[in-house]
């Protein structure tokens, strides 16, 4: 635990990624308006909300999974515009954790990590499998490098999916609901290797309701609502003291004893 | 009523009959290879951004699907030389067979495209790889997997169909059937004894396609 209680400040001031004015409307339905959001290097946003309130499709605006039709989205030094060039760009800077894992099912563990720094990198096979252990290692599950998807289990498969997603050196981490899918009892080994990942001063940026988790990694939580963001605050102060209604509403559901 | 069953002739002329069995795997195999290539390819222009791209491939398999093959194969052989093109009755043969598995293979191939999960493709896309090798490396297998024993089961068909390239006397097994037939009047010997290979061939075909799943496909999925 003392390792994580250095956690805070360890980010930096320099701005990583910047959200300005950013509206993404589906047809007549507007998902997100005025997203202004700045996140420096090392930092640790935990966004919550309730469902529908914008916090997936805010986080895949950032790597283009989904186009915005206003304001203005930096990664690094990158402006995302509609271009392919700076698409790529951006998505080689910035790795995505799924909820429902996403690994490709005809690989195995070892040649989902290959893939994109053998293709997306140009990477020489040696030194791919290189990266590749060397990150299963760290996710600790090296042993499973031959297995193929279907035969791990689901918290397993996210680890591999976080390493995978580690391979391509990326400056940014976003992880969209990454225990939402899992079994109860392997929500905290997925947990344990976020926090470790924190623990190194990667950037990062979890929709997640693991509201332990935002208390122990987080500088900041955000809170949306219908595709606004209501509040954002230090964990301490966004549990102890939140200042909109509707976040104390949101605290009081999801923090109810079961 | 009387009649005596002599397999003279179909003895005589099984070295023949063999040798066209192998002109009917080749017809076969010719076809499912430019097949599995429009197929493929015609799944990948089905969503091009072009309209027109689009709607080519839309007609083209209307088209190949509402029409006999005999037609098309007619059509063909003897529209090709029009247009400068003379090709001999087994490269035709299998062009049109290969054009009409096509069309089939579009259709079934763009089922197990649309059965992949769309975050298999957001995987792939936000490891930053671009939309052709997403679908090469991370679409292609899978849906390939999905429809395997739909598309096993038309080129099986193909297989069979090549009898009809003996209507422009392409070199294949029917063709020599009929020769042996002509000459001797062994209809029901001759012709019994084709199917019987025909059945064989479609086995041969059977085991080459469980092969490749046992080799390609044979990964664990849940």
């Amino acid at each position: 635990m003392t390792k994580h209680a250095v956690l805070a400040g360890a980010a930096t001031t320099e701005p990583m990624i910047v959200m300005a004015a950013v509206e993404k409307w589906y047809g007549g339905f507007r998902a997100l308006a005025d997203i202004n959001l700045t996140v420096r290097r090392g930092e640790r946003i935990v966004l919550c909300g309730p469902s529908g309130s914008g916090k997936s499709t805010l986080i895949r605006c950032i790597n283009h999974l989904e186009a915005y039709q206003k304001g203005e989205i930096r990664v690094g030094g990158t402006r995302l515009g509609d271009d392919g060039r700076s698409i790529e760009a951006v998505r080689r800077e910035v790795g995505m954790v799924f909820q429902h894992f996403n690994l490709f099912p005809h690989m195995t563990v070892l040649e989902n990590c290959m893939l994109a720094p053998m293709r997306a990198l140009k990477l020489g096979r040696r030194e791919a499998e290189a990266t590749a252990r060397g990150l299963l290692e760290r996710v600790r599950i090296l042993e499973q490098a031959d297995k193929y998807p279907a035969q791990l289990s689901g918290g397993q498969q996210q680890r591999v999916a976080i390493a995978r997603a580690l391979c391509m050196r990326p400056s940014v981490m976003l992880f969209d609901e990454p225990t939402s899918a899992l079994d109860p009892e392997m929500v905290k080994e997925v947990l344990d290797t976020m926090i470790a990942l924190a623990g190194e001063g990667m950037t990062m940026i979890c929709v997640t309701h693991e509201m332990g988790f935002a208390r122990q990694v987080a500088d900041r939580v955000i809170f949306m609502a219908e595709g606004s963001i209501v509040e954002e605050a230090p964990p301490d102060t966004f549990f102890t003291q939140p200042r909109h209604e509707r976040t104390r509403k949101f605290l009081g559901e999801i923090l109810r004893p079961h | 009523m009387n009649y005596v069953l002599d397999f003279t002739p179909v003895l005589d002329g099984l070295p023949d009959l063999l040798v066209g069995c192998l002109g009917t795997l080749l017809l076969a195999l010719g076809g499912m290879a430019i097949a599995i290539v429009i197929g493929i390819g015609g799944v990948v222009l089905r969503d091009s951004r072009y309209k027109a791209v689009r709607w080519a491939v839309k007609g083209f398999v209307e088209l190949i699907r509402n029409t006999p093959f005999l037609v098309q194969i007619y059509f063909i052989y003897f529209a090709l030389p029009l247009a400068g093109m003379r090709l001999d009755p087994t490269p035709t043969a299998i062009l049109a067979l290969g054009i009409n598995g096509g069309a089939y293979a579009i259709e079934i191939i763009r089922g197990g495209v649309q059965s992949i999960s769309r975050g298999q493709v957001e995987a792939g896309l936000a490891l930053g790889l671009h939309k052709g090798l997403v679908f090469r490396l991370i679409v292609l297998k899978p849906a390939l997997r999905a429809v395997f024993p739909s598309l096993a089961s038309q080129f099986i068909l193909l297989t069979l169909t090549t009898s009809v390239a003996s209507a422009i006397s392409a070199f294949e097994l029917t063709s020599v059937a009929q020769r042996i037939e002509s000459e001797s009047f062994r209809s029901f010997e001759v012709f019994g004894t084709i199917t019987l290979l025909y059945l064989g061939i479609s086995w041969l075909m059977m085991s080459f396609f469980s092969t490749i799943s046992a080799r390609f496909f044979s990964y664990p999925v849940k």
